[in-house]
């Protein structure tokens, strides 16, 4: 990333600072460490020891609470990829993957059309994105009351006469994964939304006056304004689909605890470590679904150059 | 004419798409009316038949809401207090300071923006259990500020706008580091504070997973972990949790609508570190 960069000190000054004593330079060179001693400690606690400790954990049997860990080498690794019920997660991390296409070209398509002079603008891009900022068992739950027997999607389906259509929509194993992913897309598309309209009006405006002068279409503008200026956002939010759609936990938790065939690699995860007692196995989990994370993070950062994503 | 029907096509899903959003909403505000005999005997779309709050007296007082706000309120004043510190101490140093290991420190942090917090739980939880701060609000409060690599890229974002000049010239006049940075920089840093105190605020006003898994004592509820006990004691009682989620939403919704131009640009500069 870019936004590291070395600082440089005009010369005046550095030749002013070798001038002063060794006690004032000692003084200088522990100035940014002063600074930096409690992230440091904070950083170190929650994020660089317990990586640290989860790999280590990976390679053993250990339910949490027992003084020795038995070392089992790979066996942790090696089971969860013979074991098809673990396995199986990523299958349902293929939904809310194929959902946050559906999202993001739902949101392309509400940046593109407010983007241009609408009326209520405001207010329609306040209650698309709204739902962005609800908090998370507060939607659990009222999805929970819009997909039950006789709920708001039951309703609605009877007021518009598609009775038919009527069934249990998270009692399905066959269906459960769609009621939520799509629980999922009605959360998160708003950010999208958000994101891609503003990379859509930092283009200067006088390029459309000028396009519509030589007689361009809407369809035009899109095409040859728009898209070009939002690629980068679109780009990322992309990459961004695949590390989400293997980490969503919030929704299918709070809605159904992972029960009728909605088990995310997270709650996976989480249950191995917290309600089976078996760290060991849960530590090799969380181990497999950093290093996607990482190979992702790769990835996206060899595609999309940093300094080409910039909305402000 | 095919502009007209490109404006009407434009409204209609305008339309159908503010319906969809709002419907599963306005419908928990009706079901928060009924009474529990009115719920069972009527539809999601029929209007209660009166305005009484006796569903949200419930929530609060049963189901623990004052509390959890008291709760939550704590752990955001303090969390974001000291994430607005920290993130600018280290944003502060990293960008006007040259230093042996500067290299190390920079790419360490890098690291830490990759690790997906959701994951590293497990191991998180034996430190945080030693640490002995399992079951207080200071493990929420502790997670919060220390593992937000975010605000540290937003303060370093705006650290970098921030003149060398207004260092320099202080510090010909006698100023230290410490004065420079509280006195100087600090105070410069008001957009960039604002826009962590959103994206940190709402992030920790809806944190679900740490208070669940690191304060499962009842008296530590937060707003999250508290809505979340509803399904127990009021597992047939819609009205009640319906009340209960209005509740949590309502406080959301004021400060959308008083600061909606801030949260969009909070918003979008959090989500492109």
């Amino acid at each position: 990333m870019s936004f590291f960069s070395t600082p440089v000190r005009p010369h005046a000054v550095r030749a002013a600072r070798d001038a002063r004593s060794g006690r004032q330079r000692f003084l200088q060179g522990a100035t940014p460490w002063l600074f930096l001693i409690v992230p440091l400690i904070f950083l170190c606690l929650f994020t660089l020891l317990p990586v640290g400790n989860m790999i280590w954990y990976s390679f053993t049997e250990w339910n949490g609470l027992s003084k020795d860990k038995e070392y089992v080498g790979l066996g942790n690794y090696i089971e969860f990829f013979t074991r098809p019920e673990l396995f199986r997660v990523f299958l349902v991390s293929l939904y809310y993957f194929v959902a946050s296409f559906v999202q993001m070209g739902l949101a392309l398509y509400f940046a593109t059309i407010l983007s241009f002079n609408t009326r209520f603008k405001n207010l329609f891009k306040g209650i698309l994105f709204f739902p962005y900022l609800i908090n998370g068992v507060a939607i659990g739950f009222t999805f929970l009351y819009f997909f039950r027997p006789g709920g708001t999607l039951d309703a609605s389906l009877a007021a518009l006469g598609l009775e038919q259509f009527q069934q249990q929509w998270l009692g399905n194993p066959d269906l459960i994964n769609f009621s939520l992913s799509g629980t999922s897309v009605w959360r998160y598309m708003g950010l999208n939304f958000v994101l891609f309209l503003g990379a859509i009006q930092s283009v200067n405006p006088s390029l459309y006056e000028a396009s519509s002068l030589d007689g361009a279409g809407k369809w035009q503008q899109f095409r040859y304004i728009i898209l070009p200026s939002i690629r980068p956002i679109v780009g990322l939010s992309m990459i961004l689909a695949i590390s989400g759609s293997l980490a969503v936990f919030e929704i299918p938790y709070i809605m159904t605890g992972g029960a009728n065939g909605s088990m995310t690699f997270v709650i996976q995860t989480i249950n191995m470590a917290f309600k089976f007692n078996k760290v060991g196995l849960a530590s090799a989990m969380a181990v497999i679904l950093l290093l996607i994370v990482l190979l992702i993070t790769w990835i996206q950062r060899r595609l999309v150059p940093d300094e080409k994503v910039n909305l402000t | 004419m095919k502009s007209a029907t490109f404006g009407g096509l434009k409204y209609l899903t305008l339309i159908v798409a503010s319906l969809v959003t709002l419907l599963p909403l306005v419908t928990i505000v009706m079901a928060s009316f009924k009474t529990s005999r009115e719920f069972q005997q009527s539809g999601p779309f029929d209007l209660p038949e009166s305005f009484g709050f006796e569903n949200y007296v419930e929530a609060f007082t049963k189901g623990g809401m004052l509390h959890a706000f008291f709760n939550t309120g704590i752990i955001l004043l303090v969390s974001i207090t000291g994430t607005v510190i920290i993130g600018a101490m280290t944003a502060y140093a990293i960008d006007r300071f040259e230093f042996r290991f500067r290299k190390v420190v920079v790419g360490v942090f890098l690291f830490a923006v990759l690790v997906p917090a959701v994951t590293t739980q497990v191991a998180t939880f034996q430190v945080v259990n030693n640490l002995g701060l399992y079951n207080t609000r200071w493990a929420a409060i502790v997670l919060f500020m220390g593992t937000d690599i975010v605000s540290i890229y937003i303060f370093l974002q705006f650290i970098r706008a921030v003149p060398r000049e207004l260092d320099e010239a202080a510090k010909l006049e006698g100023a230290g580091p410490f004065r420079i940075f509280w006195q100087i920089i600090f105070p410069l840093l008001k957009p960039a504070i604002a826009t962590v105190v959103i994206i940190k605020g709402f992030a920790a006003y809806n944190e679900f997973y740490i208070p669940f898994l690191y304060m499962p004592s009842r008296d530590l509820g937060v707003i999250s972990t508290s809505l979340f006990r509803f399904t127990g004691p009021f597992g047939a009682h819609w009205e009640v949790i319906a009340a209960g989620v209005i509740i949590v939403i309502i406080p959301t919704l004021i400060i959308f609508v008083l600061l909606q131009r801030f949260i969009y640009s909070g918003f979008t500069q959090g989500a492109t570190k």
